[in-house]
């Protein structure tokens, strides 16, 4: 960064100095040493996360090329696009599609509402500060298919507290919809907090003089609240809703601990994981699996170009 | 000063409200592995008759104690080695200047929003020809992948905050580097290296897809995948308590560290968000 904004000022006002050219100039021993070292010291860490994500997911292109049943090997062949046109016209696709995002749009929504409110409690509160942040993060690191099973067990008639106060008869896990906002509630119990740490640490930006200042002034607490907190929050906010949205539609082990994907409530990866493992078929599970990752990158492009989320990481080198 | 304590009710009010909403599941779920199995399905949030004859029943089967030996060896050396290959990529990050850096930052920030089922396909099928379908590395490896982002962002912060001056000064004071090294720089970059071995464990610890994939037998089975077959395969009574009772015994450690390293795991969990 440094290097290449030095080199553009030079370029705009080239009479007063004589012109550096770092980049032609030969690296000094030192630099070309930390150069190596850098490098050296990366290696690892890069050829271990490529080998095991850029390799496989062009192998899952080309399986996702070919017909491959793994109960009838030797009927592989390569079958070109057959495979996606199979799965992008098939209405279980589609359902399970709407439904991720039905899922991922109304935990994210309510978790930053939520995890809003989490984050000035943890910030504000003028009690029970410490023992708020130790319960919540329980939820965050529990295993989220040990907390699948109690809210399943929760929900069984008969068995579970929560079943017990619906009017008897109903089963909610065995209905769509039901089932679906049984899902999102697991998923908002488990995730909120990681959400509300997110944003916790963009609300301890916010300098406690310019909110006593707006105060003085006469600001209402949602004024301060919209017209202070928010705006300078709205990178934080950005940022946790990106990782959140991301996370969520890969959801898989609540809804397969809750409904296994049955009455129509399989998200995509459900999807994907019963293609390969149910029906052990390698090409249709390969094209679900590809199709998902193109969804995820539209998706994560769409947040960081449009909403000019600056990625985390990005200012790495600003030091 | 009335004021000042209606506003500290209204806020233990709401507090209380939060901290029963994060507890009330697990309660439920130790209270059902409480349960005895003549009671399991009667609807009650506390045990009528209390019983630890599913805890015994899990820890007489195999199933369960080789599931749990799998899970602590595995989220440990897959730990071990993000901890390590991290803090060597994370110290380049913070402390070194090299072209390719900023690339490197944005593959580890791809990588960490990659959709893990999209890997399991093409894992499997590579796997079952490679040997490693089935085997600790072959889990061991997609874990590690995936924890490195989590270890060099959250090493990477942590190094940053680190005064490397006092690794010249020690020096100047006639330490060698080894010993300026280890006497002065390593207990300042130890307490970010156990946050971050901290949160890869747990991520290790609480994975579903991949061991539910990659797996298929007691060999490398882990909890949470065991669990799931549970129902089926298991000669103990009802499969609810067992299920409870396992559940509760692997949310064990995560209570432990939430105890005893609460400030770190938030640490570690911001200091992404606020540095980036």
């Amino acid at each position: 960064m440094t290097v290449h904004s030095g080199a553009t000022g030079v370029a705009q006002a080239p009479p007063q100095v004589q012109p550096r050219h770092r980049r032609a100039t030969p690296l000094s021993e030192g630099a070309r040493a930390e150069r190596r070292l850098g490098w050296l010291l990366c290696a690892p860490a890069v050829i271990v996360m490529l080998a095991v994500t850029a390799y496989p997911i062009g192998y899952a292109v080309w399986l996702s090329l070919q017909r491959y049943d793994l109960r009838f090997p030797a009927a592989r062949r390569f079958v070109g696009l057959a495979n996606y046109a199979t799965v992008l016209t098939d209405h279980l696709w589609w359902t399970a599609f709407g439904v991720t995002l039905f899922i991922t749009a109304v935990s994210v929504a309510v978790e930053l509402v939520l995890g809003m409110g989490l984050a000035m409690i943890m910030r504000w509160a003028l009690v029970g500060r410490g023992a708020v942040r130790t319960a919540i993060l329980i939820p965050y690191g529990i295993v989220t298919v040990v907390a699948a099973y109690s809210w399943q067990y929760a929900w069984t008639p008969g068995t579970g507290y929560l079943a017990n106060l619906l009017p008897s008869g109903s089963a909610p896990l065995t209905e769509q919809w039901p089932a679906i906002f049984i899902i999102i509630g697991a998923e908002i119990w488990k995730t909120t907090p990681f959400m509300a740490l997110l944003l916790l640490a963009g609300l301890s930006l916010v300098p406690e003089e310019l909110l006593r200042a707006a105060k003085v002034d006469g600001a209402s607490a949602w004024q301060r609240f919209t017209q202070v907190i928010l705006p300078l929050m709205k990178p934080a906010i950005l940022v946790a809703l990106l990782f959140r949205t991301l996370d969520a539609l890969r959801i898989f082990d609540n809804i397969f601990i809750l409904t296994a994907g049955a009455n129509n409530t399989r998200s995509v990866s459900i999807l994907g994981y019963d293609n390969l493992f149910t029906a052990l078929n390698l090409g249709v599970g390969s094209t679900i699996s590809v199709l998902i990752f193109i969804a995820v990158a539209i998706i994560a492009f769409v947040f960081v170009k449009g909403f000019g989320t600056a990625a985390p990481g990005q200012e790495v080198d600003r030091r | 000063m009335s004021t000042r304590t209606a506003a500290k009710t209204s806020w233990a009010v709401g507090n209380t409200v939060v901290v029963v909403l994060a507890l009330v599941p697990v309660l439920w779920l130790a209270s059902l592995s409480f349960k005895d199995p003549s009671t399991i399905a009667d609807g009650s949030f506390l045990p009528h008759k209390w019983t630890l004859a599913n805890y015994r029943g899990i820890f007489q089967t195999s199933l369960f104690t080789r599931a749990l030996v799998n899970s602590i060896g595995i989220a440990v050396i897959a730990t071990l080695l993000a901890v390590i290959l991290g803090s060597m990529a994370a110290y380049a990050v913070a402390r070194l200047r090299f072209p390719g850096k900023q690339v490197l930052v944005a593959v580890t920030l791809l990588i960490a929003m990659f959709p893990a089922i999209s890997l399991v396909s093409p894992l499997f099928n590579l796997w079952r020809q490679l040997g490693l379908f089935d085997t600790w590395p072959g889990l061991i490896i997609p874990y590690l992948t995936f924890s490195l982002p989590l270890a060099i962002y959250t090493l990477s912060a942590f190094f940053r905050e680190i005064p490397w001056e006092l690794e010249r000064a020690a020096q100047v004071d006639g330490a060698t580097p080894m010993q300026a090294f280890l006497q002065v720089i390593a207990p300042l970059a130890a307490p970010g290296m156990v946050t971050t071995a901290i949160l890869v464990f747990i991520f290790c610890w609480t994975d579903f897809v991949f061991a539910i994939s990659l797996t298929s037998t007691s060999r490398s089975q882990t909890v949470p995948a065991a669990i799931a077959f549970f129902s089926g395969a298991s000669q103990f009574q009802t499969p609810i308590g067992s299920i409870a009772a396992a559940g509760v015994v692997i949310t064990i450690p995560i209570i432990l560290f939430v105890f005893f390293f609460q400030r770190r795991i938030v640490a570690g969990l911001t200091s992404g968000a606020v540095k980036g």
